[in-house]
């Protein structure tokens, strides 16, 4: 391959389409069920802005499996960021705990992409300020690898082995039209979360 | 948003619609048990009152401790300002041990701006009042405030509201803000005060101006009683207390001429049997109590609006965020 052909950057190619992401969440659904022994004291909180859509999801699937309405709450964790004085002030999305809140309860942290691993540590110290879960566990979509801190999760839709020069977009109906998840190189992703959180290589690719 | 609050013309729609955006969600935190985020951790915020003031100075303080900010109190009295010292001369003392903002009180109009203006400080200055001149962050929380009770909801304005602002308007500066703010949020502001009290060229600003407040209050959604500044009081405005309390003062008759939803609203502290009666000070339409609690959450979306990103060069428009970038 020449170096031309090297540095051209690739167009995204889909890598889980509607089925695949529904079917990814009903396993999830199942596993919380069969890990969590019924899911009786799980609380779902999905991070903004993705992972409150993929939590509504598996509220869904795991009241169609258990009969029981399982308490779902989002979390916004912008005022936890490690990166907050890279970037302009951003705009607060809504926070929302349930209302018998997260004490001694099973939290289970929604995302779409795990990554760096910074976003679920800001969603740790958020959740600290909250209340005090008897656990915590987490549920993602995708792993794409290049953690920068020792955070695993405990659910995973898809494993994506990625390189950094790539970036992963995930599309849901509810904010995006249509449920994909794409693979490209950066630059063919101007839109994508990843692209626009790590624009520069100076800049700690965050989550 | 800009680097500086000194006056609350200078915020757009948008700007006021972000803070008001961010102070619901911030309202949240006085619900929890840990009433903190580490937000402005390891940011230094010095509050600078040459005038005496426990309502504003407490709310900042809190703001800024509930955002993990290092606080430092500079007040005037007791100060080497009570020395002779220039706010020059003050501002670069301030900036020499690192303040990050600057929140200023000032008796003089305009100081805070001056302070703006000024290379004597790299941090951001938010004007707490300064002189007959502005009051930004009381027009917000009032406006918050009237939100939450004539159009709840993130992204709402006050479009189509009538606002009634009573009393000292020559010496208000809360009123001065809260005209600016309020119609740039689409409500109709009316002023009514005694001819004296209302200051050279209100015809030019963007309100209503009437001497009758018995003929307003039926068109009012929001009613905001000002106080009678009497230390700013260098004449005689009007004959006697007693006259302007028949006048102007809101009593329970009064309130009853007002529509169902109507809430009546004082910036504190109330001179009560003058201004407002007890019957009304002590009504559930009063939101006087309220309007301190929304106080602490509106300081502290400014606080994080202003210092919680990225510290730009001077005076340069920070790059917009792309709603996208929110996502992860």
């Amino acid at each position: 391959m020449t170096a031309h052909h090297q540095s051209a950057p690739r167009p995204p190619h889909q890598v889980l389409d509607g089925t695949d992401i529904a079917r990814v969440v009903t396993r999830i659904a199942h596993e919380i069920v069969e890990r969590a022994k019924g899911a009786e004291d799980v609380v779902l909180l999905g991070i903004h802005t993705r992972g409150v859509h993929l939590a509504r999801r598996l509220h869904a699937k795991l009241t169609q499996i258990t009969g029981r309405e399982i308490p779902l709450g989002t979390l916004d964790i912008t005022m936890y960021r490690d990166d907050l004085r890279l970037k302009p002030a951003r705009a607060l999305e809504h926070t929302e705990i349930p209302a018998d809140g997260i004490d001694g309860r099973l939290v289970i942290l929604v995302d779409d992409v795990l990554f760096s691993g910074r976003t679920i540590r800001a969603a740790l110290d958020a959740l600290s300020d909250i209340g005090r879960p008897r656990a915590v566990q987490l549920a993602v979509l995708v792993d794409r690898g290049h953690r920068e801190l020792p955070i695993r999760a405990d659910y995973v839709g898809k494993n994506l082995p990625t390189s950094l020069r790539e970036a992963v977009q995930v599309r849901l109906s509810d904010s995006d039209g249509v449920d994909a998840v794409l693979v490209g190189d950066r630059d063919y992703t101007a839109r994508s979360s990843q692209a626009l959180a790590a624009p520069a290589s100076d800049t700690h690719p965050s989550e | 948003m800009k680097r500086h609050l000194v006056s609350a013309a200078d915020l757009t729609r948008d700007d006021a619609l972000l803070i008001l955006d961010t102070a619901e969600e911030l309202a949240q935190l006085s619900g929890r048990a840990v009433k903190k985020l580490p937000t402005l951790r390891g940011r230094t915020v010095v509050n600078l009152f040459f005038e005496d003031s426990t309502r504003t100075k407490t709310s900042f303080e809190v703001a800024e401790k509930r955002l993990s900010a290092d606080v430092i109190n500079f007040s005037a009295k007791g100060s080497s300002v009570s020395k002779g010292e220039s706010l020059k001369d003050t501002a670069l003392t301030l900036q020499a041990m690192g303040a990050d903002a600057v929140v200023i009180r000032h008796h003089a109009s305009g100081a805070p701006a001056r302070l703006a203006q000024s290379d004597w400080l790299r941090g951001s200055v938010i004007n707490a009042g300064d002189g007959t001149h502005e009051h930004p962050t009381q027009a917000l929380l009032d406006a918050f405030t009237m939100r939450r009770h004539l159009n709840p909801g993130n992204g709402r304005d006050l479009a189509g509201r009538r606002i009634t602002i009573v009393g000292d308007v020559l010496h208000s500066r809360v009123a001065r803000s809260n005209v600016h703010l309020l119609t740039t949020l689409g409500a109709e502001v009316t002023f009514v005060a005694p001819p004296t009290l209302m200051p050279i060229g209100i015809e030019n600003w963007p309100c209503q101006v009437s001497y009758d407040l018995d003929a307003v209050l039926p068109k009012t959604d929001a009613l905001m009683m000002l106080r009678v500044q009497r230390e700013r009081m260098n004449a005689a405005f009007f004959p006697t207390e007693r006259e302007y309390s028949r006048r102007y003062g809101m009593d329970g008759i009064r309130m009853a001429q007002l529509p169902e939803h109507a809430i009546v609203m004082h910036p504190g502290p109330m001179v009560r049997g003058m201004e407002i009666t007890a019957e009304v000070a002590d009504s559930p339409r009063c939101t006087v109590v309220e309007q301190v609690a929304n106080g602490v959450s509106v300081r502290m979306a400014v606080l994080y609006l202003l210092l919680g990103g990225a510290v730009f060069a001077d005076n340069a428009e920070p790059a917009r965020t792309e709603t996208n970038e929110a996502a992860q």
